[in-house]
């Protein structure tokens, strides 16, 4: 009996700091988010005086604004763009530094650093690339025309470029990680039956790393949805462009969105709404790319 | 044959060092013209330094300017990153353990709740948060806001639910014999976990360790919204990000910033460079 006591003292001793901070950072905050989405919430009130319900208005005003329906095609667009070339080189990288070069090792760090750094000062290293390396070589280059972060579609493969740089070196290590468990001894009877280089890579290497594959497109799907440190400080949403007839900035992700939504407008409840659409369409796109995953995983 | 395969290799070892040095331009860039003036960076950025001894000039000017306040940017940052890891380490270890040792409804439930919490994007809570917090410190006088205090609270409430997982299936494989064992020779609970299974744990620290403080250094958002701009109390990469804001094109002091935010990180990862990698890899597959 004693024994139990001391148990149950344990138990609450252990868990009580990590569920109040849960409940005083996550779910209070959470709850409170839904809540206020739904009501005329502003940054001068408080967080339960004098707030009117207004019911899904502000739901309904976001998905006729241009600003916001564009920032969503264009965080679709850049997610595609990104996912799928972020693993086209994370999965290329990996397949370099697993073969038999002599620097494999310096390789695999190299590759790995940018991910070190944080996304808003990587973010600033490009805007100088952009802005003042790449025009300083001259010719085509030099026209202010042609400057990289001046035109929507280009700003948004910059976004790419940068997101893919960040972030390869991290996926290569799981690609890494996969590639080096798939046992030998496939390979070698694939070398008998006469199998080369790239049929080896398509029947034995992808499908003995189906895994890593939903690993993979899950973070990379996710990170890029979110993505919102390289888009303040390489673009800040810029340039600006016409859409729907409005102007609306060309590379303003649905994050970044949602956070001038609050602060530079100052809409408090219209961020809150998006937050809560960004959730939830966030929720639904891995749960599918999950499930589509883990399928093909066993039909493989 | 032998000759075929040998021409590819080279080719591949060609292809893999090109592209090698072409991942690390990038930072060779900003090396090169932080060592340079201001007129020296916008006149040629591809140009070679006149005088490399420049750079330690522009990181005194850094250093010395109180826009970026680096000094005490770079305290905060340590200290805020150092506790928050260590307050994620001791307090999601303890819980995880009782989590995993106490075979009820309710602790089955805390824990799917800690898991589930993952998908909330942080975009959700950030403003309601900031409302919150306000009001707490309105009721109770506990300065959240603008405070290192509340930077290490605010991380203990988003890093737990990722640590505490981490812990538990890491637990969760300890054989109990170890413990029954244990509590026959004497030891009461504190003294199972702190004698016998804290130590067990010392991979699983090491990896949870190297993922969140990679994560709270590196982050800009949550300090940008509890501590705000222009605060006493700033992270670096706040301090990089105000500075850029007040010193727009003036390159050459902030890629001298930009290097000396990126030099700690560098050297810590040079040294715990096997750690490093191993965490990162572990914690992406769990």
């Amino acid at each position: 009996m004693a024994k139990d006591r001391n148990s149950t003292v344990v138990f609450w001793v252990f868990l009580t700091p990590v569920l109040f901070a849960f409940v005083m950072v996550i779910i209070i905050p959470f709850l409170l988010g839904v809540f206020y989405s739904f009501t005329d919430w502003s940054s001068s009130a408080g967080s339960g005086a004098g707030l009117k319900f207004v019911g899904l208005a502000n739901f309904v005003q976001s998905f006729t604004d241009p600003a916001f329906i564009y920032s969503f095609i264009v965080t679709f667009i850049y997610t595609g763009i990104n996912v799928i070339v972020l693993n086209v080189v994370a999965l290329a990288l990996a397949l370099i530094v697993t073969s038999r070069l002599k620097f494999r090792n310096i390789y695999r760090v190299g590759f790995f650093v940018p991910n070190l750094i944080g996304g808003l000062i990587l973010g600033y290293i490009w805007q100088f690339i952009f802005n003042n390396a790449i025009p300083a070589l001259g010719g085509i280059f030099a026209n202010p025309d042609n400057l990289v972060l001046s035109k929507s579609a280009t700003s948004v493969a910059a976004l790419v470029i940068v997101g893919t740089w960040q972030y390869a070196g991290y996926i290569m290590m799981i690609y890494i990680a996969a590639i080096e468990s798939v046992p030998q001894e496939l390979y070698e009877a694939a070398k008998i039956d006469g199998a080369v280089g790239f049929q080896r890579f398509i029947r034995i290497t992808v499908p003995m790393i189906a895994q890593a594959f939903t690993i993979t497109m899950f973070l990379t799907l996710v990170t890029s949805f979110k993505q919102f440190d390289v888009n303040v400080s390489l673009t800040a949403g810029g340039p600006s462009t016409m859409f729907m007839g409005k102007p609306i900035f060309a590379t303003q992700l649905l994050a970044l969105h949602i956070y001038d939504t609050a602060f530079a407008a100052n809409h408090l409840a219209m961020a809150q709404a998006r937050a809560v659409i960004f959730f939830l369409v966030l929720v639904i796109i891995s749960t599918l790319q999950v499930r589509a995953n883990k399928k093909r995983e066993i039909e493989a | 044959m032998k000759q075929k395969r040998s021409a590819a290799t080279l080719v591949l070892e060609a292809l893999a060092l090109i592209l090698f040095l072409a991942y690390l331009i990038p930072f060779a860039l900003i090396l090169v013209n932080s060592s340079k003036d201001a007129f020296a960076v916008t006149a040629n950025p591809m140009a070679l330094p006149k005088d490399p001894g420049l750079i330690f000039k522009n990181m005194v000017s850094i250093w010395t300017n109180n826009n970026i306040a680096y000094p005490s940017s770079f305290l905060s940052s340590i200290i805020i990153t150092v506790l928050s890891v260590v307050v994620l380490n001791l307090l999601c270890s303890q819980a995880a353990w009782v989590l995993v040792r106490t075979k009820t409804k309710f602790s089955q439930l805390v824990f799917l709740m800690f898991v589930g919490a993952m998908v909330i994007p942080f975009q959700i809570i950030m403003f309601p948060l900031l409302s919150w917090f306000r009001e707490v410190t309105a009721i109770t006088g506990i300065g959240l806001l603008r405070t290192r205090f509340g930077m290490i609270f605010a991380y203990l409430g988003f890093g737990l639910s990722l640590t505490v997982f981490m812990f538990h299936g890491f637990i969760k494989a300890i054989p109990y014999e170890l413990e029954e064992a244990a509590t026959i020779d004497g030891n009461g609970k504190f003294g199972v976990f702190y004698r016998i299974v804290f130590p067990l744990l010392s991979p699983i620290h090491a990896t949870v360790i190297v993922l969140n403080g990679m994560w709270i250094w590196n982050d800009y958002l949550l300090p940008l919204l509890v501590l705000g701009k222009g605060n006493r109390v700033q992270t670096i990469p706040l301090a990089v990000a105000n500075f850029a804001g007040a010193y727009v094109k003036q390159w050459d002091l902030m890629l001298t910033a930009i290097v000396m935010a990126i030099i700690p990180i560098i050297v810590l990862f040079l040294a715990a460079q096997r750690y490093i990698i191993k965490g990162i890899v572990a914690g992406s597959i769990k």
